[in-house]
């Protein structure tokens, strides 16, 4: 039988679907993908260099853009690590906070996630939708925080200011108060947005016949890569930090954890970020009666100006929206950081591109990369 | 280090901004009738095609600019290309380290005139937070002309609208530089 020449060639840096500035080697049999090699750098901006120079309040905008796609939780991350470093005591009413907005947040995050994977495979109306409704959050959390998309709104013990007054409203404010209340976001979120995917999407024939045994991870392969978060769990494995090693104070929220199938693929990784929205915006609403119960202003405590940690080393496991964000702090006792370590999902989701993409068409590389969700800013830092 | 960082990158300043006074000339303006090179420029301006090239967070809020509420396709930018062929504007939206200079260039190069580049957010302008380290080039314009500087850390989609409005000024007057007033 004749044989054709394998072919390589470059994908990215600049690719319509790569989510940024990933290049991929591919080596091409005809159409058949039989070697994938991801080349990364294009985006090292020294985040964690940089922050040996910076006080530890002046990291949290660099965390912001780590991944930039999901600024709070970082922040969160980041700021837990000092938080136990120090032995700070967070107030409760700043927990509540803490935690609405990086449940919010992890919505914003799916749904870019998800519209953008809709675009790459060639449903644009995904893609427009998507943004309608993060534009709504984005109102709400510019009331907020005051940015749209990187906030430093958290602070090392804290938040930096109370919710304004009027942004929690009331649970009976419905989809024309959707970007003026929290609550009025969460009621349109979930009767009218989840129905929506559900029907444009996730039911839709074409959509599952392009997704439906693309790239099975099994479960063992997903735990032996080291992965997390949405695309661990897609693969059966019921792994969640917020769960299983609880932090802040997550043990206090009734939520579930959706899992895939043994052999998750691009399919049930969909399915499983869907899911995660509809979990997260039933934590909002726990978080939301408990601050409408518990007025306060009691947000931060009170800290010395420069923060100077305890000699010492702190580790900090987070469930980011892309999965575990793992913060390695460690402190000389001056006034800066004497290394930054940022243990980054998406790198780690990276390297499951060469298992994943073998075997399959150049096309269904496009659905690979979007079902694991990447964000190059975090893969290289 | 920051002579060699400059000797390095020094191949990519090749005269483009010496020559591209002249060719850009030729090629807007043309030596068409004055009602009929009005009536092209006026078209050219209403249709600018960025290139579909995100680097960093300013992306996202690029992607904003052509989502639902904000809706680039007011002013005729929605068709985003892959191809720099097929493009007349370069939005670079994030940082750019010494690795991805030489692909934008590369990109620049590729592109037909007339071409125009906006450096999107603080970044893209002069390093923006990150000017201080070891890779980040502080500022696009040291590998390639820049027309528009848009501030923020990121802009704000309305930011890059007021830009492309710029460029489209351009574009009818045919003249580069700041056109609108105040």
């Amino acid at each position: 039988m004749e044989q054709t020449r394998e072919l390589l060639i470059n994908m990215g840096p600049q690719h319509p679907s790569t989510h940024g500035v990933l290049r991929v080697l591919v080596k091409l049999d005809g159409e058949t993908i039989t070697w994938a090699e991801p080349d990364i750098g294009y985006l090292h901006r020294c985040f964690e260099k940089l922050s040996e120079s910076k006080t530890y309040t002046q990291v949290i905008p660099y965390t912001d853009r780590t991944d930039y796609l999901s600024a709070i939780t970082n922040e969160h991350a980041f700021c837990l690590a000092v938080e136990k470093l120090m032995g700070i005591e967070v107030p409760e009413r700043a927990e509540y906070i803490r935690v609405m907005m990086a449940e919010l947040q992890r919505i914003c995050s799916h749904l870019l996630g998800l519209g953008a994977m809709a675009l790459d495979l060639g449903a644009v109306t995904g893609f427009l939708y998507a943004w309608r409704d993060r534009e709504k959050i984005y109102s709400l959390f510019e009331r907020i925080t005051g940015g749209r998309m990187l906030y430093n709104y958290l602070r090392i013990g804290g938040v930096r200011n109370d919710l304004p007054e009027g942004i929690i409203g009331t649970p009976k404010d419905g989809r024309d108060k959707a970007d003026k209340t929290i609550w009025g976001f969460i009621n349109y979120f979930e009767s009218y947005v989840l129905p929506e995917w559900d029907d444009l999407l996730t039911n839709n024939r074409i959509f599952q016949w392009r997704t439906q045994g693309v790239a099975p991870l099994p479960s063992e392969v997903a735990i032996a890569y080291g992965a997390s978060g949405p695309v661990l769990r897609a693969s059966g494995v019921k792994w969640d930090l917020r769960k299983n090693v609880p932090y802040s104070i997550y043990d206090r929220f009734e939520f579930d954890i959706p899992v895939g199938k043994e052999n998750g693929d691009c399919f049930d990784r969909w399915v499983v970020r869907v899911e995660e929205m509809r979990q997260s915006a039933r934590i909002v609403k726990q978080a939301l009666q408990w601050l409408a119960e518990n007025p306060g202003d009691y947000i931060a405590p009170k800290l010395p100006r420069v923060l100077k940690p305890p000699k010492g080393e702190v580790y900090i496991r987070y469930e980011g929206s892309r999965g575990e964000v793992g913060v390695h702090l460690v402190s000389d006792g001056s006034a800066n950081p004497y290394k930054v370590k940022w243990r980054s999902p998406c790198f780690t989701h990276l390297q499951l591109l060469p298992v994943l993409a073998p075997g399959h068409k150049l096309a269904d590389m496009i659905a690979i990369i979007g079902s694991i969700d990447i964000v190059l800013g975090e893969v290289d830092r | 280090m920051a002579e060699r960082m400059i000797h390095e990158l020094d191949w990519l300043n090749d005269p483009v901004v010496e020559s591209d006074v002249e060719v850009n000339q030729n090629v807007i303006v043309g030596k068409l009738p004055a009602v009929v090179r009005k009536l092209f420029q006026w078209g050219q301006g209403q249709s600018v095609w960025p290139m579909l090239f995100g680097i960093a967070c300013c992306a996202i809020e690029m992607m904003a600019a052509g989502g639902s509420r904000f809706d680039i396709a007011r002013f005729g930018s929605e068709a985003m290309r892959a191809s720099p062929r097929q493009a007349d504007l370069m939005i670079v939206a994030g940082t750019v380290n010494e690795k991805m200079a030489v692909v934008v260039r590369r990109l620049y190069d590729q592109m037909a005139e007339p071409k125009f580049v906006i450096a999107m957010g603080a970044c893209a302008s002069n390093g923006g937070p990150y000017w201080d380290t070891y890779n980040v080039v502080d500022g696009v314009h040291k590998v390639v002309p820049v027309d528009v500087y848009v501030p923020g850390c990121p802009p704000r989609p309305e930011a890059l609208l007021q830009a492309l409005m710029e460029i489209q000024e351009m574009l009818k007057t045919g003249k580069r530089g700041l056109v609108t007033k105040g």
